[in-house]
């Protein structure tokens, strides 16, 4: 558990590729808020059916399962931009994202952007920010794994050429060699604490130290590959253990999450504050998760031999 | 039993329940959410297009809120007249403007109609899910939406299948047994409560009997505890092995569960009757009308 039971939020997490029992760590450890964008599932899909069916876990049971462990769970709708290679798929994607973007604790429009900088990515990059300025949706933008300083740079001015306000825009996935670029020109900077290729939570100190807590948001992105969900309370001790002002640890693992996702008008700090009976009856309330066990979100979670 | 039951939802009804909803909704929300109801009811009937559908649906939590909706004594009994078993008192205001959109979208061919609902069920968050499956008894052509409802039991949301098995008449009057069966068995297993389903009582059968004896049976030999409620759906089927199981109940089971199988044993069989002659303060009890399935649900839902 963390110290001082600090809040925090992991605005990038693909709980799909996750299992119930990190939900139960995550909530253990201080996560009250999570956002799923819609991603790559390591498979490419083939059908525009499976997208579909993808897009009604995040709104449907992913969303559902999360509640029951006390973890809010918001999340982004787009095609993503590996998948956008896929041009006739892409285009029936397409046709449905308006059927899902306005629905409620759909946050943004995402992740969106490039993989292999190709033309179609940018096709449906481009289309996918018209539609979130027709929508008045913000939107989180993937930055790719490969030529990541190019497909950062290029992101923004395609997102302002396309007429988008920076401060609507999460860039994700950034370094040390991006951060400058993103920060200054006024767009929110999310890091993914992502072993081995993304970011590693010792340099994420080192970022904070040095630029602040400004529009710095932290992440795990943690999917089906070597990842931590425990990435941001993992990294919120980190920063206090090494004399990081308590203000800025809270406002890169919580408070600016919620600033850049609340503009949406879906994500709101009384949702895990003080969820209304509404929720809990809706939400909270049964424990099909849990198999019949008592709920275990208030309870300190302990690891036992015995399994009944 | 089934084929004896009436459409409960002529066209005539479906006016009528308009008429309820709207007053309901103008007596609690603000104007500006009227407003914006009024203005979306008047776009649907000009041009019943699924479009517009799909967006006032999508849009009804942010444009109205989701408070409880708060209804008379008297307004309860009418609902309960308009369609009996309708239990709108357990419902939202999101729930009852949904349920007046998918009421006000009035298409010449039920076909349409069918589609443009079952397009909405295959894209539904939790929320929507919840306000579909509630709002299946008022709905026109009730009958067509049996396998959705059968198939929204299959979830493993628990708060969608309450949504359909609790307070909700429509499973009691459209479900075959065999679904009906798995709804109260599944009830069980998500510990959703079984007082809070219509028709416990009136659809009991032998086969439902047995289904819930060999649940109790697994129970017990995992060392878990047997919902109290079960015994309500026994009937009069309590004879063999129901009846061994209610006398053990009977014979060692902690003073609530001894209570749920003296009414069982009293709606029961012949010999079920024997038995409750061995309790006589909870036969005593039970005949004086203090002891009823009902004031047991008070505290044992």
């Amino acid at each position: 558990m963390l110290i001082d039971n600090m809040m925090v939020i992991d605005p990038h997490i693909h709980m799909t590729s996750r299992t119930t029992y990190d939900y139960l760590v995550m909530k253990e450890y201080g996560v009250v808020a999570i956002i799923e964008p819609s991603f790559w599932l390591g498979q490419p899909r083939t059908h525009v059916g499976t997208f579909q069916d993808y897009f009604n876990s995040l709104i449907g049971w992913e969303r559902f399962r999360a509640e029951q462990f006390g973890i809010r769970h918001y999340c982004t709708i787009s095609i993503n931009p590996k998948e956008a290679n896929n041009e006739p798929l892409a285009e029936q994607v397409m046709e449905l994202l308006p059927l899902y973007a306005c629905k409620e604790g759909v946050v943004a429009l995402g992740e969106v952007g490039f993989d292999d900088m190709t033309e179609a990515e940018e096709k449906y990059f481009r289309l996918q920010l018209k539609l979130a300025k027709e929508l008045d949706k913000l939107v989180l933008v993937h930055t790719p794994h490969r030529n990541k300083k190019e497909g950062t740079s290029r992101s923004m001015d395609i997102c302002l050429e396309e007429g988008l306000d920076p401060l609507q825009v999460i860039i994700d996935h950034a370094n040390e060699e991006t951060v400058d670029e993103v920060l200054d020109r006024g767009f929110w900077c999310a890091f993914s604490i992502y072993p081995n290729t993304k970011m590693g939570n010792e340099r994420m100190v080192e970022l904070v130290k040095k630029y602040g807590s400004d529009r710095i948001i932290i992440d795990s992105a943690a999917d089906w590959g070597m990842s931590d969900p425990l990435a941001v309370p993992k990294t919120a001790q980190l920063m206090l253990e090494s004399n990081i002002r308590e203000d800025h640890v809270k406002a890169v693992c919580y408070g600016n999450a919620l600033k850049a996702y609340g503009q949406s008008g879906e994500m709101k700090e009384e949702h895990w504050l003080e969820p209304t009976a509404i929720d809990q009856r809706q939400l909270y309330e049964g424990n099909s998760v849990l198999r019949g066990q008592t709920p275990m979100v208030e309870k300190p979670f302990q690891e036992s031999i015995i399994i009944r | 039993m089934i084929a004896t039951i009436q459409h409960p939802t002529e066209t005539s009804k479906t006016s009528n329940i308009i008429n309820y909803l709207q007053n309901c909704l103008e007596k609690q929300l603000h104007q500006s959410a009227l407003t914006w109801l009024n203005w979306t009811i008047e776009k649907l009937l000009d041009n019943p297009s699924s479009h517009s559908l799909f967006i006032g649906f999508s849009q009804t939590p942010r444009q109205v809120g989701k408070a409880n909706l708060s209804l008379s004594q008297e307004a309860i009994s009418t609902a309960r007249q308009l369609r009996p078993g309708w239990m709108p008192e357990y419902w939202t205001v999101d729930q009852a403007v949904r349920t007046l959109l998918l009421l006000n979208f009035q298409t010449d061919e039920p076909q349409e109609y069918l589609a443009s609902v079952e397009k909405l069920f295959s894209a539904a968050d939790v929320a929507e899910q919840i306000a579909l499956y509630q709002s299946l008894p008022v709905l026109p052509y009730p009958q067509q939406f049996k396998a959705r409802a059968i198939e929204g039991l299959r979830t493993n949301m628990v708060t969608v299948f309450n949504a359909i098995a609790l307070h909700n008449p429509y499973p009691k009057d459209y479900f075959q047994e065999a679904a009906w069966n798995q709804m109260v068995l599944k009830a069980l297993f998500v510990e959703s409560h079984l007082s809070q389903i219509q028709g416990l009582d009136s659809r009991v059968n032998a086969k439902l009997a047995k289904m819930l004896s060999d649940y109790a049976h697994e129970r017990w030999s995992a060392g878990r505890g047997v919902n109290p409620q079960l015994w309500r759906a026994m009937g009069s089927f309590t004879e063999g092995q129901i009846l061994a199981d209610l006398e053990k109940v009977l014979r060692e089971g902690e003073t609530f569960e001894q209570q749920a199988a003296a009414l069982a044993c009293f709606g029961g069989s012949a010999e079920a009757q024997t038995l409750l002659d061995k309790v006589p303060t909870l036969k005593q009890a039970i005949e004086q009308g203090q002891l009823t399935w009902d004031s047991f649900s008070q505290t044992h839902l």
